[in-house]
């Protein structure tokens, strides 16, 4: 079920803007790789042109191949938007919609599927969907209640919950604890590690530790220069990166000596 | 320390903020005052209609049953307006901000509010001229097919002066201030739901349903009162395309159609004396109790969607 995704030489555009220049990567099925560098090189940029959501920003393009599990995702037969319920996405800052309670927040990815769900099957996949997502025991006495209710870290595990509840092949994840206290980022660190036994997970972090912690293999990005593309910079496993790196530039990052 | 010491001593009155302060506060007062005034007038110039005999009221019995058939024309021509502008505005609004290619949507975005600047006598001058004689196959066409049902009940207008082609012109003219508003809402969208919704796989469509549309709803309707309420007031086009005869029915395409409270006054004021004015002024005052009730509908609807929203 989870899927590994290849990509090769891919530049990504804003418009004329090229953003990112030449990234090619495996990302392995069922592991969590973890993307670390500085702000404005390309992380989430790139992040997105994986479940394709970089094209909804008008006049946002990209060259080259993404795979995922031998299939091309920016093949001209491919539907972008089956792309997206097949790889799904959680954003920095929780995006539950506004007007809709837990319960209805968590289906809102399967009724979009037109499945016709039976009102027990919808309890359980809600409630399977919000054990996966730790956050069952603090919200089962208000599935009614709007999702907007939730703190900020409940928020987010409730995007969570209501990703993973259309079963993704793969779990894209934008800085999913920034906006959270120890204890939610820990609640979710430790969601990671559950999830992964089933997904394909990518993590964007600005965290070091928590890329050290969550992670098999980590990406280190970098801005060529001032006004130059970001590009990859080194990709290995988590472990290696953080004790011996390949490049010096990786090393100073990490050791926090930027530049 | 020092932020709170410096909050709890008086601040200091600085004359821009005083002179500003003053000219607000008059403002409000103003239109206080001038609402008040209009609802003295009505009332004072409007009561003796109320103890008014028959013979007096143009053949009715009290004021109820002379004021009853307006009330009814004015209600159903603004929402036969409103059902047909509303989806259509909404549509319009979407397209703009979500679908259309930006400079094609700023053309359409720029004639929408060109309809608005229409002055409402030329509305009513298509409205008899073109539109209507246009609607008198299509209305031929309802009563003979659809005949059955009681809004096509017949017999068509030959002149096609009817409530319904009074309701179609209105609906051009409030579909401005729909739209506008419903666009200017709709654009706003947090992107971050927006995003939530298409990154679920979600279609264009299913993006708008589930971000766009909860988002704009308390607007929508605010939209739509608004509308309303320029539909309820609208004189000049009413008067010139209804043939009105003061009946009360639900008969949309014959010619013997209600009139409305604006079309009544506009039309009977300047030869009326004595009661018959007391009356029609009496029948202002009824349409400004409406608009004032639709308002406080509207308000009353967006604040029990608000809390969901402000959360
Ligand atoms: N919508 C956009 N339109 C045009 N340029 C953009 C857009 N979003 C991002 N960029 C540009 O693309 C580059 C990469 O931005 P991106 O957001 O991917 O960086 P990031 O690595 O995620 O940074 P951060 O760590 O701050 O989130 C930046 O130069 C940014 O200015
Ligand atoms: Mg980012």
């Amino acid at each position: 079920m989870a899927k590994s995704i290849d990509v090769s030489d891919l530049n990504i555009y804003y418009g004329d803007f090229l953003a990112v220049e030449g990234v090619s990567m495996t990302i392995k099925a069922r592991s969590v790789t973890a993307f670390i560098g500085p702000s404005g090189c390309g992380k989430s940029t790139f992040l997105r042109t994986l479940n394709r959501m970089h094209e909804v920003i008008p006049g946002a393009h990209v060259e080259g191949k993404v795979m995922v599990d031998g299939q091309s995702l920016y093949d001209p037969s491919v539907d972008p938007v089956e792309v997206r319920r097949m790889i799904g996405m959680v954003f920095q800052r929780p995006n539950p919609f506004p007007t809709m309670s837990i319960y209805e927040n968590v289906l809102a990815g399967v009724r979009l599927n037109n499945k016709k769900l039976s009102k027990r099957d919808a309890d359980d996949l809600v409630e399977k969907s919000l054990q996966g997502a730790n956050l069952w025991n603090e919200v089962k006495d208000r599935l009614n209640k709007p999702g907007m209710g939730l703190s900020g870290g409940q928020q987010q595990r409730l995007c969570i919950a209501r990703a993973i509840a259309v079963e993704p092949q793969i779990l894209l994840m934008d800085e999913p604890c920034s906006a959270l206290d120890p204890i939610s980022t820990s609640a979710i660190e430790d969601l990671i590690h559950q999830l992964k036994e089933q997904y394909t997970i990518v993590i964007v972090t600005h965290n070091m530790q928590q890329a050290a912690r969550v992670s098999e293999d980590t990406a280190f990005f970098n801005l060529a220069g001032a006004g130059k593309p970001g590009r990859l910079i080194e990709m290995n496993p988590t472990k290696k990166i953080f004790s011996v790196p390949d490049e010096e530039a990786t090393e100073a990052y990490i050791s926090g000596r930027f530049g | 320390m020092t932020t709170a010491s410096v909050r709890t001593t008086s601040p200091k009155r600085r004359l821009g903020d005083v002179v500003f302060a003053n000219l607000t506060r008059t403002a409000g007062a103003l239109i206080l005052v001038s609402l008040a005034g209009v609802a003295i007038f009505l009332t004072s110039e409007g009561l003796p209609a109320f103890g008014a005999k028959a013979g007096e009221l143009q053949g009715h019995d009290n004021f109820l049953a002379y004021v009853a058939p307006l009330v009814f024309g004015t209600i159903l021509a603004a929402v036969i307006a409103l059902v047909i502008a509303t989806p259509l505005a909404l549509g319009v609004a979407l397209a703009v901000s979500h679908y259309a290619p930006r400079r094609i949507a700023t053309a359409i975005g720029y004639v929408i509010d060109l309809l608005a600047a229409v002055p409402s006598v030329v509305y009513g001058l298509w409205g008899i001229g073109f539109l209507g004689p246009k609607l008198i196959p299509i209305y031929q066409w309802l009563d003979e097919h659809l005949g059955f049902i009681p809004l096509f009940k017949g017999p068509a207008s030959p002149t096609g002066r009817t409530i319904f082609t009074v309701g179609i012109v209105l609906a051009i003219m409030v579909l401005p201030i729909i739209t506008a508003i419903t666009r200017e809402i709709f654009s706003q969208t947090p992107r971050l739901n927006e995003e939530a919704a298409l990154a679920l796989g979600a279609t264009r469509w299913e993006m708008v349903r589930l971000s766009v549309l909860p988002y704009g709803r308390s607007g929508i309707v605010s939209a739509a009162m608004l509308g309303l309420g320029r539909a309820l007031g609208e004189t000049m086009a009413v008067a010139l395309v209804l043939s009105a005869s003061g009946v009360v029915t639900f008969n949309l395409i014959s010619s013997t159609n209600p009139s409305t409270i604006a079309a009544n006054i506009a039309l009977s004021f300047p030869d009326s004396t004595g009661v018959a004015r007391n009356a029609l002024v009496a029948s202002g005052l009824v349409l400004f109790v409406i608009t004032f009730i639709v308002n406080f509908a509207a308000r009353a609807v967006v604040a029990r969607y608000e809390p969901g929203r402000k959360k």
